[in-house]
């Protein structure tokens, strides 16, 4: 349209030009012409005005369809290139130019597209890489969380800061708070992502071994290992290794890898945690067996022996003498044997052999045996009478050989077809039977099963059936019930009790866990200038408490606490804080139907005082989240003075930031935020139910309030500040 | 003169063979059956060599010893320590107490006399 006024234009233009040039030209001859000429002239022209007319009439035809025609070529057609090649750089890469106007200008539409071509392939290209590329990082960050959650050490890794980035369930395990016997308190895990191992951890023996690794490594040592024992909070004795994370050299940077090669930069640490308690506790036990062994042996060996060197020496003492001394001798004989008859039995399990074995259910031995009996030889397989409470000490794998073994020969030597399983408890030893019908075997036989080498299908076992069984600390023999036919091996081995293998229950039934966070790496210390942190990199607690009324002053008390922790930019359900308080007084019916905690619930829990230390660790170096937060806050801070404990972080309330968010809206109670923002709202009121859906809300409206130009924990602070006291106004 | 021995143990079974042993060898003999009571005996009977266990009751033999070496006037009186513990540095720390010997248990009880009428110097 635009085109097409400005082409009218620049016409109209070319028309008054023309029709100027021609009348001044005309003008300019007529007024040189002598009143003759000019007489001759007219009637030349006057003859002639026909032609002329005619000419002018055609004549901005003429022009007119020149003009249009170069103006298409050399103005229109650029144009419409450049707004085309916009279209591509900026909106459409798949777009092309459509070649017009001149042979110049085509060649230049055609060069363009080209161009766009080959950037279209680049960056299809890089697009491509950089999903691979994720993909890779992807992957790789999943193994290694499987393969962190399956390891039997535990695992936690730190930034050059003491903060927690990774950890794996042995080691929450392992640093977990104990159960309190007396309050009743929850257990609770002390490791949390972006935590502070100082918390759990001497952080002077941590100083300690990180310059000693540092020293090391300036020395030219590329892997050094520093190493120290210590006790967790549970009591427990730890041997914690660590092994410093050193910063990526990239290659080909000079500068870095000088820099690199004479001080690598520590950015941060691994610890591998173990448990050395039993080691040591059997350490002792076998130093007080040597010591019971060889002290309570000497004074009776003692006595004896001087008895009889007196009885040897003075063959002339008389009757009484003798008698007396033949007396100390039976009874210092009848000492030593009931000593070492209860060393053995105190001692037996210092005395093994220490061959690695590890517990294991003994249902679970036997469904893996009955498995590979059936694959590798083909044999039915039943159980009978299996004690599913039954744990083993057991090496799994040359067990299930010896298991494997015997069937294989039952079957090829004697015709058997289905063995059974029968696993039964018998004091401090289980009897595991393989059990079969038919033909006897004879005891010959059997003895010599036990002590050839295994051999199954052509592989050949080092170990005979009698080494596996004498690793196991067991016995097996050979039994038959002859009225039913029925014949067993019966093999007996310690039983070890559930308490002492509870940890080889996986925490979690989940596949991933939530155990690790790397982008804590580049996360600076919490504490300087917090305000002008984003507020998409905080970690923060998101907590609510439910109360037995609504003014602590009047003596309302807290009766629940429940807290999640919330790590850039994920809540981490794993990472929570719940616990009921006694809150010493009684609860009022009213109150009961909003948190539904009966009064029994509370009965033997602890009381607020010893709560809150725990709580307060919990929130340590985090912002505090809450709805209507100052309710909460109030709760706490009539706490401090009896308690002295003082929560000094800031703190956001969603109830204000939802003001802030939506200010035309008068709805701001937890429930209909959630609505708002599309979150499923479960589990509420009880205080963690409420902790979650408040962070939850949070977590939505980050980017809400970041459309709004709010972004860091100052501005979030500060509007929410305003809108209080509009609201106050209001 | 007949020398005296004191017989500090609170184990009745080696007694019988110690005091059995010392009185045919031709001393006279005196049985405390701890720590405390060997002390009393000491000043009481002032033996010229004392067979003192480690292991007793309330006072150990080595605090006995020590004791016995502060006194000035018991300078003279030989201290042979009989222990069942064997280890080097028990062994040590009775003769840095002051006893003249130490045998861990058993023993022969024809060295132990030989070592008896070695230290008394017969």
């Amino acid at each position: 349209m635009r085109d097409k006024l400005k082409f009218a234009a620049v016409l109209a233009a070319v028309y008054v030009l023309i029709a100027g040039i021609i009348a001044v030209l005309a003008g300019l001859v007529w007024a040189d012409l002598k009143p003759e000429e000019r007489l001759l002239a007219a009637q030349v022209l006057d003859e002639r005005v026909g032609g002329i007319v005619v000419f002018g009439f055609f004549l901005p035809f003429f022009l007119g369809f020149l003009i249009n025609h170069l103006f298409r070529r050399y103005i229109s057609a650029p144009s419409q290139l450049a707004e085309e090649i916009q279209l591509i750089v900026s909106a459409n890469p798949d777009h092309r130019a459509t070649p017009r106007g001149s042979a110049e200008l085509r060649k230049v539409v055609r060069l363009v597209n080209e161009l766009a071509d080959s950037r279209q392939a680049l960056q299809r290209d890089v697009e491509a890489r950089i999903r691979e590329a994720s993909r890779d990082l992807e992957a790789e960050k999943n193994r290694l969380a499987a393969l962190m959650s399956e390891l039997a050490q535990s695992v936690v890794v730190c930034n050059i800061e003491g903060r927690i980035l990774l950890y794996n369930a042995r080691a929450r395990q392992l640093l977990t708070q104990p159960v309190d016997k007396q309050s009743g308190a929850a257990t609770r895990s002390l490791v949390g992502l972006g935590r502070s191992i100082f918390g759990i951890l001497d952080r002077n023996l941590i100083t300690h071994a990180l310059e000693n690794v540092h020293d090391r490594l300036t020395r030219g040592n590329m892997a050094p290992v520093a190493s120290f024992v210590t006790t967790t909070p549970a009591g427990q004795l730890i041997r914690v290794q660590m092994a410093p994370v050193v910063s990526a050299v990239e290659q080909g940077r000079p500068e870095d890898m000088a820099k690199a090669a004479s001080a690598p930069e520590i950015t941060g640490f691994v610890l591998i945690l173990e448990n050395i308690t039993r080691t040591i506790e059997m350490g002792s036990r076998r130093d007080a067996l040597m010591q019971t062994l060889t002290e309570g042996t000497r004074a009776s060996l003692a006595n004896i022996r001087a008895a009889v060197e007196m009885m040897l020496s003075f063959p002339d003492m008389d009757r009484e003498g003798h008698n007396r001394f033949i007396g100390i001798i039976g009874e210092e004989a009848a000492k030593l044997s009931t000593a070492l008859n209860r060393t053995v039995t105190e001692f037996a399990d210092s005395l093994k052999t220490q061959w690695p074995l590890e517990d294991m259910r003994g249902a679970d031995l036997i469904a893996a045996a009955q498995r590979r009996i059936e694959q590798k030889l083909g044999l039915q397989t039943k159980t009978e009478n299996v004690d599913e409470s039954l744990w083993l000490k057991v090496d799994s794998y040359s067990l299930i050989q010896a298991f494997t073994y015997l069937a294989s020969r039952l079957r090829d030597e004697f015709g058997v077809r289905e063995v059974r399983f029968g696993l039964e408890s018998a004091g401090r030893l289980a009897h595991l039977d393989i059990v079969w019908t038919g033909a006897p075997i004879g005891t010959e036989t059997t003895m010599s099963w036990q002590t050839e080498p295994m051999n199954l299908g052509g592989e050949a076992s080092p170990l005979s059936l009698k080494d596996v069984i004498e690793r196991h600390d067991g016995e097996l023999w050979y039994q038959i019930e002859k009225p039913r036919h029925r014949e067993y091996f019966r093999l007996a081995v310690p039983v070890t009790h559930p308490e002492e293998v509870a940890w080889t229950v996986p925490v979690t039934g989940e596949s991933r866990p939530e155990y690790y966070d790397f982008d804590l790496f580049h996360q600076a210390g919490q504490n300087p200038e917090l305000d002008q942190r984003l507020l998409s990199e905080l970690t923060y607690t998101v907590f609510d408490t439910e109360t037995t009324g609504l003014d602590p002053s009047e003596g309302d008390e807290i009766i629940s606490i429940g807290a999640v922790r919330l790590v850039n930019g994920r809540l981490l359900e794993h990472e929570v804080f719940e616990q009921l308080v006694d809150p010493r007084r009684s609860l009022s019916a009213q109150s009961i139907k909003i948190h539904g905690i009966q009064p029994e619930m509370l009965a033997g829990q602890p009381a607020i005082d010893q709560v809150l230390p725990a709580f307060h660790r919990f929130c340590e170096d985090t912002v505090l989240i809450a709805h209507n937060a100052a309710f909460d806050m109030r709760f706490l801070q009539m706490k401090e003075g009896p308690t002295g404990i003082r929560f000094t972080q800031p703190v956001l309330d969603t109830l204000l930031l939802s003001a802030v968010i939506h200010p035309h809206l008068n709805q701001h109670k937890l429930e209909a935020i959630a609505e708002r923002l599309g979150i499923n709202v479960i589990g509420r009121h009880t205080a963690l139910g409420d902790a979650m859906v408040t962070g939850e809300v949070f977590l939505k409206m980050i980017p809400l309030l970041a459309g709004m130009g709010i972004r860091t924990l100052g501005e979030a602070r500060e509007a929410a500040q305003k809108t209080f006291y509009a609201r106050i106004e209001y | 003169m007949t020398k005296k021995v004191l017989i500090a143990d609170d184990e009745p079974n080696i007694v019988v063979s110690l005091e059995f042993l010392m009185e045919r060898n031709g001393y006279v003999v005196k049985v405390a059956n701890n720590g405390e009571d060997a002390l009393k005996c000491v000043a009481e009977f002032v033996p010229d060599l004392i067979l003192l266990d480690v292991m007793m009751p309330h006072m150990s033999g080595y605090d006995v010893c020590q004791k016995i070496r502060e006194n000035p006037a018991w300078q003279n009186i030989k201290i042979i320590m009989l222990t069942a513990k064997g280890r080097e540095v028990e062994v040590t720390k009775g003769i840095a107490l002051g006893a003249d010997a130490y045998v861990t248990k058993p023993f022969s009880t024809k060295e132990l006399t030989a070592k008896v009428r070695e230290i008394l110097g017969e």
